[in-house]
């Protein structure tokens, strides 16, 4: 081994080391840092001592198998399950150093700066338009040039604008299910949030139109920090940087996508991304 | 999760697919070592009609290098193994490739058997490569005991013995260098001579390769282009 590694002098090693500075270049400012967060539905846990750092302007995928509380965990982000009445949350989550749980913090503030997409499209029942001018009109904005604007900016944003730009007006109803889905994220870009969360983005998608989803997901990640719960391990590997793994309400590990998968330090992470149990 | 479920997969054909290839490299790596074994054999003797049977048996090691990279290939593709699998698959690709080298080199040792067999040679001239090439069986044997049982112990004492397989290469070949200035007669075959041990020094080589994938398949970490005692320092193994 030592006398390989004398000749490896001679190569140019230059090239070698972009890796490295592509990782560094990695270490990015924190978006979320979740503090000892508890979650409960009336008496039974459903996230235990979830800690957590979620880098900006990058992919983190959460997988896990069905009620492992990666959902939940989605939903606290937004405090989505304020909505849920037996709900009850401890612990803190910062948004970029702000604490979304004070009592000070806007709701509706709060879910503009980090916007949401579910499984299933749920576009309004109105036109391609509205749809998308819609989180702008409920802020007060009517003027037709800043409205145009933004929608065509948000629907090229989602990769929709080609396919889309001659029938706006047509009700969004008409649309595929993929196509419906980045209309959804066009819907969510066009208040300008900087999370997006995403909700098993693709899983009632075909195939095609969830690599589309997928190669949206890594257009969007250069400006905005972009959370996703999957249930396709595969997926996860293929958009995410950084990956977590949840069992029974734990984070079982955190780290970086291609370290999961292909090195996992805790065997149960191990067991789930391999197929031995589920 | 009891311990027999960690280590199935849900789905049974997985793991019977797995299975089935760890097995073919183990059945090739058999094949490769007898090969090797018989061409140091009939180098040594010299034995023309055991040379030309490990030519002859070539084509075997090569086949079984395609079907199993084939294999790999269909795994790849139809399963995306992850993790341990993951790692598992790409230490076969890499271990098939040096198997059928280390057949290559069976092969061409077994050429200068036969080559030999017809020239004249100095007593005692064979003596430090029959060790050598001994030696080097057992490095290889070690390497595929230390792939059947992912045994990484076993592995870094195969990367230790190639140090050990190195001098001794340095030092057969300083007394054939002997041998060629001492009687121009001898050049022939003292050169087959220097090529075999050539071939056998390269054979410890692949030999370490494979103990480096059987490595990363269990631990996961790549350790080819470190030393061998900064290895031995990370996994904890006290100072030789």
């Amino acid at each position: 081994m030592e006398n390989r590694q004398n000749r490896a002098h001679s190569i140019d090693m230059s090239n070698l080391n972009k890796g490295e500075k592509a990782a560094n270049k990695e270490e990015k400012k924190t978006c979320f840092t979740v503090s000892d967060l508890n979650l409960y539905y009336g008496e039974k846990q459903a996230l235990q001592s979830i800690n957590l750092e979620i880098p900006e302007k990058s992919v983190t995928a959460f997988i896990g198998p069905s009620g492992c509380g990666k959902s939940t965990l989605l939903r606290c982000f937004n405090r989505m399950n304020d909505l849920v009445d037996s709900a009850r949350v401890e612990g803190e989550i910062l948004l970029e150093g702000e604490d979304i749980y004070a009592k000070t913090m806007n709701v509706a503030d709060l879910r503009r700066r980090v916007g949401m997409v579910f499984q299933k499209p749920n576009p309004f029942p109105k036109s391609i338009y509205e749809n998308v001018a819609y989180g702008l009109r409920i802020q007060g904005v009517n003027n037709r040039h800043v409205l145009d604007e933004v929608v065509e900016k948000s629907l090229k944003g989602a990769a929709l604008w080609d396919e889309v730009k001659d029938r706006l007006q047509e009700s969004a109803l008409g649309m595929s299910g993929g196509q419906q889905q980045r209309l959804v994220i066009a819907r969510a870009i066009a208040i300008e949030p900087e999370v997006i969360l995403l909700d098993e983005p693709a899983s009632a998608l075909d195939p095609i139109s969830t690599l589309k989803i997928e190669e949206l997901i890594n257009d969007l990640k250069s400006d905005y920090t972009i959370l996703i719960v999957t249930h396709n391990m595969q997926q996860a590997a293929r958009v995410s940087d950084h990956t977590a793994f949840m069992y029974m309400g734990d984070m079982v590990e955190f780290g970086a996508t291609n370290q999961v998968f292909t090195n996992p330090s805790k065997q149960k992470t191990e067991d789930y991304i391999t197929g031995r149990y589920g | 999760m009891d311990k027999e479920n960690q280590s199935r997969h849900i789905s049974k054909q997985f793991d019977h697919e797995l299975e089935e290839i760890r097995n073919r490299v183990l059945s090739m790596g058999g094949l490769v070592e007898q090969q090797l074994s018989k061409a140091v054999q009939a180098l040594v003797d010299p034995d023309i009609e055991m040379a030309e049977e490990v030519i002859r048996d070539d084509y075997k090691v090569n086949a079984l290098e395609v079907a199993l990279d084939e294999e790999c290939t269909t795994v790849l593709a139809r399963r995306q193994p992850a993790a341990r699998d993951l790692r598992l698959v790409i230490s076969v690709i890499k271990t098939i490739t040096d198997l059928e080298r280390i057949g290559d080199e069976a092969k061409r040792i077994a050429r200068q058997a036969i080559d030999l067999a017809s020239l004249p040679t100095k007593k005692n001239q064979f003596v430090d490569l029959e060790q050598l090439g001994h030696h080097v069986c057992g490095m290889l044997r070690d390497a595929l005991d230390a792939f059947a049982r992912l045994d990484v112990e076993q592995a870094l004492d195969v990367a230790v013995e190639d140090q050990q397989v190195d001098k001794e290469y340095d030092s057969l070949m300083r007394q054939q260098m002997t041998y060629l200035i001492e009687d121009p007669r001898t050049i022939p075959a003292t050169l087959d001579i220097m090529w075999s041990a050539r071939a056998l020094e390269r054979v410890g080589d692949r030999s370490c390769n494979i103990c480096e994938y059987v490595i990363y398949q269990v631990k996961g970490k790549d350790i080819r282009h470190i030393s061998i005692e900064q290895v031995e320092k990370d996994f904890g193994r006290p100072e030789r």
